[in-house]
């Protein structure tokens, strides 16, 4: 492969994985609380219909973002109710919000364009290539990494921000600990319920981020199923990345680029099976966790929170 | 603990009941009002669509849609349609449904409708069933199509005198022979106007895919394509090439008015032109019941978009010159000599394909670049 290639790629995969990222971090934080998330597609599709529509009718990107997040948000407090103060089962109630979700959307994009017609097809702003002078011309990652739009340049900035909530705040240890004990947190005198509350919030805000990324950069404007089970790789990809923000992002690079890699080679009349391909992304899944349960399983067991998708209560310590 | 889960269902259930109102809009409007008025019409009759994915996606099911309008204008007749209906067990369901609520016609829209379409069909003899794109047919179900290789030969032929790279590139749908029959007719055209022209195909593996629709749009016009033909259902290909400069070849629907004036034409669906008059000669008793239809540009029900501003006048008197040879019969797209891929003579100067030798296509002729996958 031609260094122009291998550039091209990387660019391509870190625009297609920026979603993604953002989905999976909101998610790994979320299941760091101790709340399991499977409404993560829900509330992407939710944010990439909510901010194209609030972009499209006030013509700003910034109100069509926080649009995105507030309804992910939402739906994310719609599950914390259900799951944590009616403690019911988590995996039920996010399939639940994904399932609505989903139909929501296709609902909403048929209502929510000019005269409450369907929004299908519109075009509205969209987030343009921002060329960062100097560091777009470093060989091969130049190109690749500083030519990309806000919403990318700010994932940059995130997720060493997450790690060094996660690892290096006492709020950030904390949310480890909520995940693994929370009746210890609690003894300390820390309202685990209400951080349970803040942190699905977080998540569900971080998904819906990761949705409007698809409809005001990715692919700009909205049509049906544009998440694409994007929600659902996010979920799976928390998994991949041991619930750690670098190694999140560097997942969603790999399951950004492969498409990108199969499509490309397909276009220089391989003669690779497309079927071959297609599997390539899931064949890589298991690969990778195979490799990081095997090379850290006497630690931590893929470092899943120990009280991951169990309701607490104060009540009911054992 | 009880409790929780319990209301945790409940929930569920509101918000799934909340998404199914979304989803599975059934409208009934029309010619109820018009017998109420005391119009002419005597008996109304009443018609019914299944469609497989929702009308807003701008391709198959809302060039569907259009035709399903078209009907709903008649005198005396009503419409009512179900959207997203996945293919499966639920689709039997949905059209026993329809046919039990008193239609006299119903219209399935999906190739993967055909079985359980044959089913109903032969629980309710007296209701006319009318399958799309499949090939099995009954007493009471016909089954019809259109000849969308007629049109996809004459885009070919505008993409091919557009390109300038001599690099088109084709965003494939699945492996099938109506998306391979596609890409030929497409390329032929291609090769009529400009034999030194290749048409690179990628496959998708999705109908409605829009990330991975316009990943691979992006992936041939990297590899130096200048004008983006597909089969998928969605706009994605087309705004891809947009954004780049490049030229598209649409498909179903006249998406100008969303894609703007990069896009060449597009080889479209006209369904009210068989749509209507078929509900008409129902009406009238004289549908034969069991046609096997496929029709061409001559019926109307396969067609070309608009122009783009950058068609040359050249071009187009020598597409509407074809289109006309196409209509009287002069002329055919899979007439020989074809040569495929490997320079083998699959038809013979002076012989025609066969239709049921078109409805089972698995090569691709001389200038296609990419494989059929496997399988």
């Amino acid at each position: 492969m031609s260094l122009d290639l291998i550039s091209s790629i990387l660019g391509i995969a870190v625009f297609a994985g920026t979603s993604l990222t953002y989905a999976t971090i909101g998610e790994a934080i979320t299941e760091r609380s101790g709340i399991l998330n499977l409404g993560v597609e829900g509330m992407m599709i939710m944010g990439a219909v909510t901010g194209f529509a609030a972009a499209f009718h006030t013509g700003s990107l910034m109100i069509g973002v926080l649009a995105a997040m507030g309804i992910g948000a939402l739906l994310a407090l719609l599950h914390a109710f259900v799951t944590i103060t009616l403690r019911a089962d988590q995996i039920v109630s996010g399939l639940a919000i994904t399932l609505a979700g989903t139909g929501l959307a296709s609902f909403l994009g048929e209502r929510l364009g000019p005269d409450h017609g369907a929004l299908v097809g519109l075009q509205g702003p969209r987030f343009r290539d921002v060329v960062i002078p100097g560091l777009s011309s470093l060989p091969v990652v130049g190109e690749a990494l500083f030519a990309q739009d806000l919403v990318v340049y700010s994932m940059y900035l995130f997720i060493p921000l997450v790690w060094f909530y996660i690892y290096r705040t006492s709020p950030g240890q904390q949310l480890r600990a909520m995940g693994e004990s929370p009746a210890t947190v609690e003894a300390m005198g820390i309202p685990v319920l209400r951080y349970r509350y803040i942190y699905t919030m977080v998540g569900g805000a971080l998904a819906g981020l990761g949705g409007a990324h698809l409809s005001l950069a990715y692919t700009p404007g909205w049509s049906e199923n544009l998440t694409g089970g994007r929600g659902w790789i996010a979920v799976a990809l928390v998994i991949f990345a041991s619930w750690r923000p670098a190694r999140a992002f560097v997942g969603a690079l790999l399951f950004g680029g492969v498409n990108a890699v199969q499509f490309r080679l397909q276009a220089s009349g391989t003669t690779i099976s497309a079927n071959l391909l297609n599997m390539a992304p899931y064949i890589m899944t298991i690969l990778v966790l195979v490799l990081v349960s095997s090379a850290s399983s006497l630690r931590s067991r893929l470092g899943a929170p120990a009280a991951l998708g169990v309701p607490y209560s104060r009540e009911e310590r054992t | 603990m009880k409790f929780g889960r319990l209301s945790a269902l409940l929930i569920a259930l509101l918000l799934a009941l909340a998404a199914c109102g979304g989803d599975d809009a059934t409208t009934t409007t029309g010619a109820a009002i018009d017998t109420t008025n005391g119009t002419t019409s005597g008996e109304v009759t009443k018609v019914a669509f299944v469609y497989v994915a929702p009308i807003g996606d701008l391709g198959w099911t809302y060039s569907h849609e259009q035709g399903r309008l078209a009907v709903e204008a008649l005198d005396g007749v009503e419409t009512s349609y179900i959207e997203n209906v996945p293919e499966g067990p639920d689709a039997e369901r949905v059209i026993r449904e329809f046919a039990q609520a008193g239609n006299d016609i119903i219209i399935t829209t999906s190739f993967g409708f055909m079985d359980p379409t044959l089913t109903v069909a032969a629980e309710f003899p007296d209701v006319q069933f009318v399958h799309v794109s499949g090939y099995k047919s009954a007493a009471n179900m016909s089954n019809i199509f259109g000849r969308m290789y007629q049109p996809r030969y004459l885009t070919g032929m505008i993409a091919g005198a557009q390109t300038e790279s001599n690099i088109i590139g084709y965003v494939a749908a699945f492996p099938i022979p109506e998306v391979i029959r596609g890409i030929n007719a497409f390329t032929l055209g291609v090769q009529s106007v400009n034999p030194d022209a290749e048409v690179r195909v990628v496959w998708t593996n999705t109908w409605f895919g829009p990330p991975e629709e316009k990943e691979a749009a992006e992936a041939l016009l990297d590899a130096g394509a200048d004008v983006i033909a597909q089969h998928q259902d969605t706009t994605e290909p087309q705004k891809a090439a947009a954004d780049r400069g490049a030229y598209s070849v649409g498909y179903n629907t006249d998406s100008r008015s969303f894609v703007g004036d990069s896009l060449l034409t597009a080889p479209i669906w006209n369904w009210a032109s068989k749509y209507v008059p078929l509900v008409e000669e129902v009406r009238a008793g004289t549908y034969q019941g069991d046609e096997s239809w496929w029709g061409g540009l001559d019926t109307g029900v396969v067609d070309l978009a608009s122009y783009g501003p950058s068609v040359t006048q050249e071009t187009i008197d020598l597409v509407e010159a074809k289109k006309a040879e196409i209509i009287a019969g002069d002329f055919d797209v899979f007439c020989g000599p074809i040569i495929d891929q490997a320079g083998t003579e699959q038809v013979a100067e002076g012989t025609c394909m066969e239709d049921g030798d078109m409805l089972g296509m698995s090569f691709f002729v001389k200038g296609v670049v990419g494989e059929i996958p496997a399988g």
